[in-house]
């Protein structure tokens, strides 16, 4: 069997917003976002001590290799970075496209993502991906497994739990709910380095770069602003009377 | 403006978020605006989205639509939006609809601008608004062409009655494409709920690890039934086992926005913060005074929650008489 994981390299600590082109600042550090993280344990995971292989797919800046590495050290098998100028800028429609083709060359069983990126809060890039793929989709699974070609899998709602079960090959979002990710031993990290990995471009993918980045985008970024402040805010110590200050507050604010 | 909204149900109720969204979509007074319905028996919902300002629902109904899975919906927004030639689709946040949205972006290559706050139409143009960046940078996004897909936060907009017709309802039949089919509901645990649930509450009390214990979250169920609300948890009480997922608000649960949000014992880390601050108004009781949640409160109380809420509740139960 053979399962790829979709993971994103994402700015370190405080995201910022580069004024000038509109985007998400990616000059700086970056790491695994960590929510991808939980996908690569549950690939792990899956694999078990089997001969199953797990090939972790990025599409990024060239500083996304050390994302992948590190997922490498956690104990992937192979790694994949789509990495080209005319990616920046892309948006849903541009990114799902470029994922699907390096998709597609794999021909995997089984594709995770993880439920979200921390940087810019997307949660919905697998549903476009399995569409492209033509292949069914869950989100929010919270826990996973395979038997006889197909993936049972308990998906978190709004309402409870469902219980959904799909023949492979299928698209699959892990909540970070369903494990915790190990950390990388010394002689992964060691490993990582040896193990292959692809770099391609958008020609690589049979892609032109009229169908990536900005051009190949269908919304865009027009104005940046402030969100509005709250009003006048107020903060009491409790001298034993507080419940009541509340009640009037929720009374004077037609609350109650 | 040719709008299309999503409605989605859950047993025979439609859910207010996107009611929500299909009174925004009514309110912006360009053009009708039509709802969609799928699901099996969800055609004695149709009359009610007329109240919400719709002046036609399209309902495609059929038993093998019930399960709530994102792609057959794929399949029927796809033929209404390509068939009617609708130039928007408005969906409201939410595990089902997200993932119909985005696999909808895919299908008719369409932009979808997603965890938008609000929308409006400037000279013509529709412009979405997204907090960005834990919502400390709110961003003006566009589509640079037709179909436009928008998901918006829940929340986002009040379920206010502002039609009166009756909407004209319409059938609709679709062809499911292969793989829309392949994914079945072999179960389903629903969480059974006492109160209103959290994303269409319009008071919630939420309880952090400031409550001390698991059994304190009796304070917050009687405060909030003292304010017809609903209860909810921080990801650290859920993770620790003292309330269930289901109530958890914050990044990696539900994003809320009721009229009033109490927050007991709730330090307001930024995990949290991003579920709960488009709040209308925000009182927060907690004992450490340098608590970050003091910073977006409206009323900030420092002191001790097991002291204060039991009189809280006591004194709205009596001025409920």
């Amino acid at each position: 069997m053979k399962i790829a994981v979709c993971v994103k390299h994402v700015p370190e600590g405080h995201s910022k917003i580069d004024p000038g082109s509109k985007r998400l600042d990616r000059s700086g550090e970056g790491s695994l976002n960590h929510f991808d993280a939980n996908a690569v344990e549950e690939a792990l995971r899956l694999k078990g001590d089997s001969d199953t292989e797990v090939v972790v797919v990025s599409m990024g800046p060239e500083k996304a290799a050390d994302s992948l590495r590190k997922a490498l050290a956690m104990g992937a098998d192979r790694a994949v970075l789509v990495t080209d100028a005319a990616l920046a800028g892309s948006d849903l429609v541009a990114t799902s496209r470029v994922l699907a083709k390096a998709l597609e060359r794999e021909e995997a069983d089984l594709v995770l993502f993880g439920q979200q990126a921390s940087d810019a809060d997307g949660a919905v890039l697998w549903a476009a991906v399995a569409e492209r793929l033509r292949r069914p989709v869950v989100s929010q699974a919270s826990e996973l497994s395979i038997s006889d070609g197909t993936v049972h899998v308990k998906r978190q709602t709004e309402f409870g739990y469902d219980v959904i079960e799909t023949k492979l090959p299928a698209v699959v979002a892990v909540s970070d709910a369903i494990n915790e990710p190990r950390y990388p031993s010394l002689k992964g990290i060691m490993g990582a380095k040896k193990k292959p990995s692809d770099i391609l471009s958008l020609a690589d993918l049979g892609l032109d770069a009229s169908e990536a980045g900005e051009a190949g985008s269908k919304t865009e970024v027009l104005a940046l602003g402030s969100p509005p402040a709250r009003g006048d805010a107020r903060k009491i110590e409790d001298d034993g009377n507080a419940a009541q200050a509340i009640v009037d507050f929720l009374a004077e604010k037609r609350l109650i | 403006m040719a709008t299309l909204v999503f409605l989605e149900h859950h047993g025979d109720e439609l859910q207010k978020g996107s009611l929500g969204v299909l009174a925004k979509a009514a309110g912006l007074g360009d053009g009708d605006v039509t709802a969609v319905l799928v699901g099996g028996g969800v055609r004695a919902l149709a009359a009610q989205a007329g109240k919400y300002g719709a002046a036609k629902v399209i309902v495609a109904e059929d038993a093998s639509l019930e399960p709530p899975l994102p792609q057959a919906r794929v399949d029927v927004l796809a033929k209404v939006v390509q068939d009617d030639g609708y130039d928007t689709v408005l969906f409201a946040n939410s595990v089902l609809a997200a993932d119909i949205a985005s696999g909808l972006a895919a299908r008719l290559d369409a932009g979808l601008n997603w965890d938008l706050a609000d929308v409006s139409l400037d000279g013509g143009t529709l412009v979405g608004k997204r907090p960005a960046l834990q919502d400390s940078v709110l961003v003006d996004v566009g589509w640079k062409a037709t179909p436009r897909l928008a998901l918006f936060r829940s929340g986002s907009f009040d379920a206010v009655e502002t039609g009166s017709g009756e909407p004209q309802v319409e059938d609709v039949t679709v062809e499911l494409e292969a793989h829309s089919q392949a994914a079945k509901v072999v179960d389903q645990q629903l969480e059974e709920s006492s109160g209103p649930s959290i994303e269409d509450a319009d008071v919630i009390v939420a309880g952090g690890r400031g409550l001390g214990a698991p059994d304190k979250f009796t304070l917050a169920e009687e405060l909030a039934r003292a304010l017809g609300g609903a209860v909810g948890a921080t990801r650290a009480v859920v993770d620790a086992g003292w309330y269930p997922y289901a109530a958890q608000i914050g990044q990696t649960g539900k994003t809320v926005s009721p009229k009033l949000y109490v927050a007991l014992g709730i330090s307001g880390a930024i995990q949290h913060k991003v579920g709960m601050q488009s709040s209308n108004v925000i009182v927060a009781i907690n004992k450490d005074g340098n608590a970050p949640i003091f910073e977006f409160s409206d009323l900030g109380v420092v002191g001790d929650l097991h002291e204060i809420v039991p009189k809280l509740t006591q004194l709205l139960e009596a001025r409920k008489g």
